[in-house]
This record gives C-alpha cells, structure tokens and sequence, in this order.
C-alpha cells in the first residue's frame, strides 16, 4: 500500500511517500502497525486529533476501512488561501 | 472554469481579460487576492514556503469551483493558488467569480475562498526569529466555511 506524508507529519517520518507491507483492515490498524513499528511513526501519531486522513484521495476518518484501498494520505489540517 | 496551482506569479488583470475576453454577457467580476503577511501568531514571518499535494490539489479546486458554479448562475470562474518559497507581500492565491449581476459574482468569490481554506491541500510554514513553524488551521476558518451548509 502506498502510503503518503504531508507537512509535519512528513518531516517527522521522513519522508513524504513510501510502499508499506501491511494486513491493516483499517486506518485506525494501520497507524497501530506503524506505531509500534518505530519512534519516528510514534512522534508523528501521537496526537491523532490533530492529523487528518485521505483514503485514495478522498478524506474520511481513523476508522476508515483499507479492504481494496491502493493509497493512504496523513496530513495536518490545511492552512491554505 | 479553470484551475492553476503554481510557483509562479500572476497578472490580475490578465486574468481578469482572460475570462472577459471572449464574451459580452458578463456584468460583474470579483476578485480575492491574499498576499503573504509579514506577521503570523504574532510573530514576524520572514519567510513562507508553502506544501500542496500535487494531483489531489487541483481536483479539490476543481470541485470548489463546481459547486459554486451549481450554487450562483456564474458565467466564468477561476482559482490560482501558488506554491513553493514565497516571501511577504507575495501574492498566494487568486479567486475570480463572473456573472451577469454582481450579487451572485461577490458571493460565490467569498464561498469558493471559505471553501479553500479549509479543503484545498495546502501547508503553510512560516520563518520567524524563533525559527520555522507550520501554520495552525484556524478554527475561524471551519467556521467561515460551515455557515455555507446552513439554509
């Protein structure tokens, strides 16, 4: 699954894309998985009311089901305009 | 209808002739413009670089425009938004709505830039003397947005 980062939460990661191996059924799972994976996933988790989430390019919520989905999006609100 | 997300400037008034141009049944046009402040959080910005998300960033614009144009009896609109390295005094964003009176061209200008704020793809970091910081959304901004639903 593709997997993408935006503004802080790519700078905490590391990067801004990347391919992630994963059996996550949901968002929710798969920020879990990631956690627990490594400190920089923790850093960038840590406070998930301030992250929003796109599930092949459209915006939902953390308990968003993956069945099917080629992409995954975390990005803080936007401050655009 | 057209969208343009860019590092580069833009010329108003050539905008604005883009649209007018070609046709005689526009009456009114308005304009929203935001240019880069030189203060944020109250702090004073030196520098703004802002992160969009290149794909989903024009079709978000794409659908703003589509639904203000369901909303008003628009003859033409158009969104530029820059992207990139900018600096105070810049010009960021460009929002254009045409129609034949001017009550429909004001409001759908100011729903398009509510609707913007909070569901384009963009990320602003500021460069203060404390260093760089990712702008907070502004709950003002959901709020601007949410009267649209109302009634």
């Amino acid at each position: 699954m593709k997997v993408l980062y935006f503004a802080w939460l790519r700078e905490r990661i590391g990067t801004g894309s990347e391919e992630v191996e994963t059996n996550a059924s949901t968002v929710a799972e798969l920020v879990a998985e990631l956690t627990s994976r490594e400190d920089r996933y923790a850093a960038a988790f840590a406070d998930m009311s301030a992250v929003r989430v796109a599930v092949d390019q459209t915006m939902t919520d953390i308990d968003a089901s993956l069945t099917g989905a080629a992409e995954v999006a975390f990005f803080p609100p936007m401050t655009g305009g | 209808m057209s969208v343009s997300v860019q590092i580069e400037d833009f010329d108003i008034s050539q905008e604005i002739g883009t649209l007018t141009a070609v046709r005689t049944d526009i009456g009114a046009v308005v304009t929203f413009t935001g240019l880069v402040r030189d203060m944020g959080g109250g702090q004073p910005v030196s520098a703004m670089e802002l992160e969009h998300w290149p794909g989903m960033t024009e079709q978000a614009l794409e659908e703003i425009e589509t639904q203000a144009r369901q909303r008003w009896s628009l003859k033409a609109t158009r969104i530029v938004h820059r992207y990139g390295a900018l600096t105070p005094g810049d010009q960021i964003v460009l929002v254009i709505a045409a129609s034949p009176h001017r009550g429909a061209a004001f409001e759908a200008a100011e729903f398009m830039m509510d609707f913007l704020k909070t569901r384009a793809p963009f990320w602003k970091k500021e460069t203060t003397p404390q260093g760089a910081r990712w702008v907070d959304a502004r709950d003002a901004d959901d709020t601007a947005q949410a009267r649209w639903d109302q009634p």
